[in-house]
């Protein structure tokens, strides 16, 4: 995007990983030609935060920096050239102050003037953001009293979304005194609020317009749902400026900003029964943050919220830990948490299957979840195909087989997940919805549909489209969108955790039905029948007894008529189901998808190179909306996952960023890509707008545990560690050889006096939910064709 | 976004007016550099490796675009692109190393960019090196570029920036030479003698010669091949390369050449496998040459994957290759 006499916008950023500003002057940029303004932190002097716990961020720091890459100034001029060249000429002092480049490191007592936030569990040592103890019933009776007892470590590195595409942000601040910002956000409410407290403006003064995201890989969590400094800078500098100015991101600084996921350490005990009944959970997570607290209380508590909603686990502790590093800030990336745990947990489970040789497919279904039951940390599960998903994998797969039978240097390894279809709370606190959509019809019939939702590469934009056609009997191109804007469409809160097509879905869903009631009695009125037995679809409105009809274009101006302008307003609020304990806020969701997936690798064992042979992943999306779209957001999400498995990792060396770049960073290519076969479940949820639910980020939780454990299949190591690179295979080969323990991955986590639990008696385990959150059970499918009431599979295969 | 930095274009049409565009350029105080497909020079301006202010446009010169066949050489314009040169059926079959080696440099998109001779001049690599000026003024710069100490080897005096051509080792296996014309005139090179054991300076080519041709001999019976070890199967430099070219008499090796890539500042003849020579190439002789390669890898930690790693597995590579050649 151009505007006429933009200017353009660098960002000089920290070469510290952790130091004190003690002078930063920026005259001489001032005076280059071509330089039209030059600002600093204190020009922008307004903490914000994605959540309001942690509102810890400057758009530029002003007395500290706290990573190499950290914003510290930001110029504007007429070309990027000279940006270049002022920048060069900002002297900055800074004191350096001393470095956490690991979790252990930031375990270490410090003085508490070097630490690196003045906030967090200051009353732990080090610095420490987040402490959470949560025990669910009696853990540790259940563990002692159980025949087998499994302890295991885990460790899954950091890694970044690396969308295609640059971010830029574009803003202009008019002579009418009103602020308009384009960036590539997925979520204009949220940046719009947080440019509201820190441009100290009302809302009526700005516009957040989210340009169409491309190169998104179809990757639903693209770090970008965080505001970004870039975004105040541009609209500072406008404001001063009274000119457009522009921001686009470096790929450097893209690594720096993006908030990609956070490494976790973990550890696991279970006890299960002698049929491998989970008798007690015991989770811990190390959760390295970076330099600020961005989603990380959120992501802390996803380490350990959802281990529960797949399996029967009667009693569970989980302790959580979020350590401040002096490293890029991590936030959510594609499953928010929720992929490290589920790792650990499904390796977990491979290992207990194989010491009570049982078969690790058979194993899972025999402990699953019941549908429509309570967990024991008061999730609600309503309905669950991860049964219908085993056996579809297990079929296509030919699992069992093939599990213990390929040759030496060949395995195949299963794994499954959950993921929400959209958190159960808004990010801050408040009654309101998450979501509304606008509709207005013409007099033509040209109907109109408006919500902030922001299509990401997703197809959020064809869901809109797609259920408002439906309920209106038309077809989805007869649908105008005005989507992804803060002046003219109503609220939706963002392209995050995976709750638009729930969400919205539902809004539109009720949006449309108000119109199509006000329709259908206009054109049962004309053609004296009961509205009640007409039908909407293909354009037309039947009225199959009599076979009396008119199109839906003659019906428009009538319901006009008769009522004024057909325009309504559809709008969708979970239900309160968050628990009645202190933390309980994340992980609910209205739904939860299921997934499962199986691997087939082959090992060198002279290189260690493992190759995925070919992949097998059943999802259970409730209903698929959009078939194509869905198939994509799964190969999406192996593809990712694949990417996490044996490339990505987010290193520092010496306090920076090993690899800021496309090249070394390694993500794969679809050279790197197996065939997968993609199967589709649909469970046709009783509240997921038709049936609908979630598919952008559960689909990649099942496939790293799955490809860990097929290469235990093939080889008979473990790999407790990601990403899994040839060097560790060679290293677990050569210690199996030597007859040592048959395993890498970490030995040891960081001993931490936790604060005391909060204890929670799980009287609602296992119950049916509707005593403690209203639940609307499975219905019939409404389009003709759905096996009625039971989950319905359909097999895909990549070309 | 990054940005090129400021510089002049001074596209030549022959080799001589080539080398004349750099000597003015030299002659009056500005620093010049020759650019082809520009694959590597302008990703590494952008980042400031190189700032010339005059950039001189070898790409047009069709003399140096032309391939020709004789029936004791093979003679390649150094400005034909890899791509072009992958597509070549008759080096296919008697240059097979050359080949391969072409066809696994980065993307096909930049083999049809990216010309021989760049990829035989390509700069060294090292990933403190390879970095945003801002990435390397954090970290205090590198000898290599604006700073006075080697980064992954604190205690050395000299430069230890990898040597990542794939097409090096392969035409030093082949026997090839180089064609510099230079102000002076013009000197053929042979590829093994072209560098130097520093990764800096890393080519004995002065900056002002012009790398015009490569002459690759034929030699009867010779089976040559390249094996690439990299991340992904595109777009990745190599972390270790092995070129080997094998000619058998009956059951017995005539000729034996290996030359390892990505594992030094230069590429690295292992003259263990003319040990093969008069013999049958048994598993052991094979295996022996492996072994003898692999402790002519001295990789450090200043490229993808572990060092460690990049050393084991130079043997099983090399003895895959030496067995692809004699099976």
């Amino acid at each position: 995007m151009q505007l006429p006499q933009m200017l353009y916008g660098r960002l000089l950023c920290s070469h510290r990983p952790h130091a004190r500003i003690k002078r930063i002057d920026t005259s001489r940029a001032e005076a280059l030609p071509g330089v039209k303004a030059v600002i600093t932190g204190i020009d922008l002097p307004h903490k914000y935060g994605i959540l309001p716990v942690s509102e810890d961020e400057f758009p530029l720091e002003i007395d500290k920096v706290r990573f190499v890459g950290d914003p510290i100034a930001v110029v504007a001029a007429t070309d990027e050239f000279i940006c270049e060249a002022a920048l060069q000429l900002i002297e900055v002092d800074y004191e350096e102050l001393p470095t956490a480049m690991s979790i252990d490191e930031a375990l270490r007592p410090v003085e508490e003037a070097d630490r690196i936030h003045d906030y967090g569990a200051l009353e732990a040592a080090g610095n420490v953001h987040k402490q959470v103890h949560l025990e669910f019933g009696d853990v540790d009776a259940a563990i002692e009293a159980a025949p087998h007892v499994l302890e295991g470590m885990y460790f899954y590195e950091g890694n970044t979304h690396l969308a295609l595409e640059q971010h830029a942000a574009l803003a202009h601040y008019g002579a009418d005194g009103k602020l308009t910002l384009w960036s590539s956000t997925q979520t204009p409410h949220y940046v719009h609020k947080a440019m509201a407290k820190v441009l100290e403006l009302p809302t009526s003064r700005i516009r957040v317009i989210a340009t169409p995201n491309g190169g998104g890989f179809l990757t639903p969590s693209r770090g970008k749902s965080d505001p970004f400094p870039h975004e105040f800078c541009a609209a500072k500098l406008s404001m001063m400026c009274r000119r457009p100015v522009k921001i686009t991101l470096t790929r450097e600084e893209i690594f720096y900003m993006h908030r990609g996921r956070h490494p976790v350490l973990m550890w696991v005990k279970t006890g299960v029964d002698d049929d491998g009944k989970i008798l007690g959970l015991d989770f811990q997570s190390f959760v390295d943050g970076g330099a600020y607290g961005s989603y990380g209380v959120a992501s802390t508590y996803y380490t350990g919220a959802l281990q529960t909603v797949t399996y029967k686990i009667p009693t569970y502790r989980f302790r959580g830990l979020r350590v401040f590093t002096n490293k890029a800030p991590c936030g959510p990336k594609r499953g928010h948490g929720t992929p490290q745990p589920r790792y650990a947990l499904e390796i977990h489970l491979d290992r207990i299957a194989e010491q009570l040789d049982l078969d690790p497919l058979q194993y899972r279904r025999s402990i699953l979840v019941d549908e429509y039951s309570m967990t024991v940390n008061h999730m609600r599960v309503t309905s669950c195909g991860l049964d219908e998903c085993l056996t579809a994998v297990g079929d296509a797969s030919d699992f069992a087989s093939k599990r213990r039978q390929l040759p030496y240097g060949q395995g195949i390894g299963m794994g499954c997940g959950s993921y929400l279809s959209g958190a159960g709370l808004p990010i801050y606190w408040n009654d309101m919805p998450h979501t509304s959509v606008d509709l207005k019809i013409d007099r033509g019939g040209g109907v109109c549909a408006k919500c902030m939702e922001i299509d990401i590469g997703q197809g959020s934009d064809s869901v809109l489209a797609m259920t408002v056609a439906e309920v209106l009997g038309i077809e989805a191109d007869e649908i105008q969108l005005v989507t992804a804007d803060t002046d003219t469409t109503p609220i939706d809160l963002g392209s995050y955790s995976s709750r638009v097509t729930f969400m919205m879905g539902n809004a539109a869903k009720q949006a449309a039905e108000k119109l199509r009631e006000r329709i259908l009695e206009a054109a049962g009125n004309k053609l004296e029948v009961s509205p009640e037995e007409l039908a909407a679809a293909h354009g037309m409105i039947v009225h199959a007894r009599t076979g009396k009809s008119m199109s839906f274009r003659e019906a428009v101006p009538l319901a006009e008529a008769r009522g004024g302008q057909l325009s309504s307003t559809g709008f969708y609020r979970p239900n309160r189901l968050a628990g009645p304990y202190k933390g309980s806020g994340v992980g609910p969701s209205p739904a939860y998808s299921y997934s499962c997936a199986a691997a087939q690798v082959d090992v060198d064992v002279e290189t260690g190179i493992v190759t995925p042979q070919r992949i097998w992943i059943a999802h259970d999306c409730g209903r698929a909306i959009n078939p194509v779209l869905v198939e994509g957001q799964v190969e999406g999400s192996v593809y990712m996952a694949l990417g996490e498995i044996f490339l990505e990792e987010q290193t520092y060396r010496k306090g920076l960023h090993k690899f800021p770049s496309m090249l070394e960073y390694k993500s794969p290519t679809f050279l790197e890509m197996p065939p997968v076969e993609t199967i589709l479940v649909e469970s046709l949820d009783g509240e997921g707008p038709f049936g609908a639910k979630e598919c952008g980020q559960g689909p990649l939780l099942p496939v790293p545990p799955a490809v860990a454990n097929a290469i235990y299949d093939a080889v008979g190591i473990r790999i407790d560690e990601l990403p899994i690179t040839p060097d560790k295979v060679l290293r677990g080969l050569e210690r199996k050889a030597a007859g040592k323990e048959s395993r890498v991955g970490p030995n040891r986590v960081p001993n931490v006096i936790w604060p005391d639990p909060i204890r929670v008696d799980p009287v609602w385990y296992d119950q049916p939910p509707e005593a403690y959150v209203p639940t609307i059970r499975r219905v019939d499918a409404e389009p003709p064709g759905s096996a009625k009431g039971s989950p319905n599979c359909e097999h895909r295969e990549s070309p | 976004m990054l940005r090129l930095p400021p510089f002049v274009f001074r596209p030549a049409r022959t080799v001589v007016e080539a080398v004349d565009l750099f000597g003015s350029a030299s002659a009056s105080g500005d620093e010049a550099m020759f650019v082809a497909g520009g694959t590597d020079l302008l990703p590494n301006m952008k980042r400031r490796q190189f700032e010339p202010a005059v950039l001189v446009g070898i790409r047009r010169i069709d003399e140096m675009r032309t391939i020709t066949n004789s029936n004791r050489t093979a003679i390649l314009g150094s400005g034909a692109t890899l791509y072009q040169i992958a597509r070549q059926p008759r080096l296919a079959t008697e240059h097979t190393a050359l080949v391969e080696a072409c066809r696994q440099v980065a993307t096909p998109k930049i083999q049809r960019m990216a010309t021989l001779g760049g990829n035989l001049c390509v700069d060294t690599r090292c990933n403190y090196y390879n970095q945003t000026f801002e990435w390397r003024k954090s970290i205090g710069f590198c000898i290599k570029k604006d700073g006075d100490i080697c980064l992954v080897a604190p205690g050395s005096s000299k430069c230890w920036a990898i040597s990542s051509s794939d097409t090096a080792p392969a035409l030093i296996a082949l026997g090839a030479s180089v064609r510099l014309v230079g102000p002076a005139g013009s000197r053929d090179v042979a590829v093994a003698d072209l560098y130097r054991d520093d990764g800096i300076n890393y080519m004995r080519r002065r900056p002002d010669e012009l790398l015009s041709q490569v002459r690759v001999p034929r030699i009867e019976g010779l089976r040559s091949t390249y094996v690439k070890i990299r991340r992904r199967g595109s777009f990745d430099f190599p972390i270790l390369g092995v070129a080997a070219a094998i000619r058998m008499q009956g059951n017995r090796v005539a000729g034996a050449s290996l030359v390892l890539g990505a594992v030094h500042t230069h590429p690295v003849v292992v003259t263990e496998a003319t040990d093969l020579v008069g013999h049958e190439p048994t598993a052991e002789r094979l295996q022996a040459v492996a072994e003898a390669a692999q402790r002519h890898a001295t990789p450090l930690d200043n490229a993808d994957l572990t060092l460690y790693w990049r050393k084991q597995i130079t043997a099983v590579t090399v003895r895959r290759a030496l067995e692809s050649l004699v099976g």
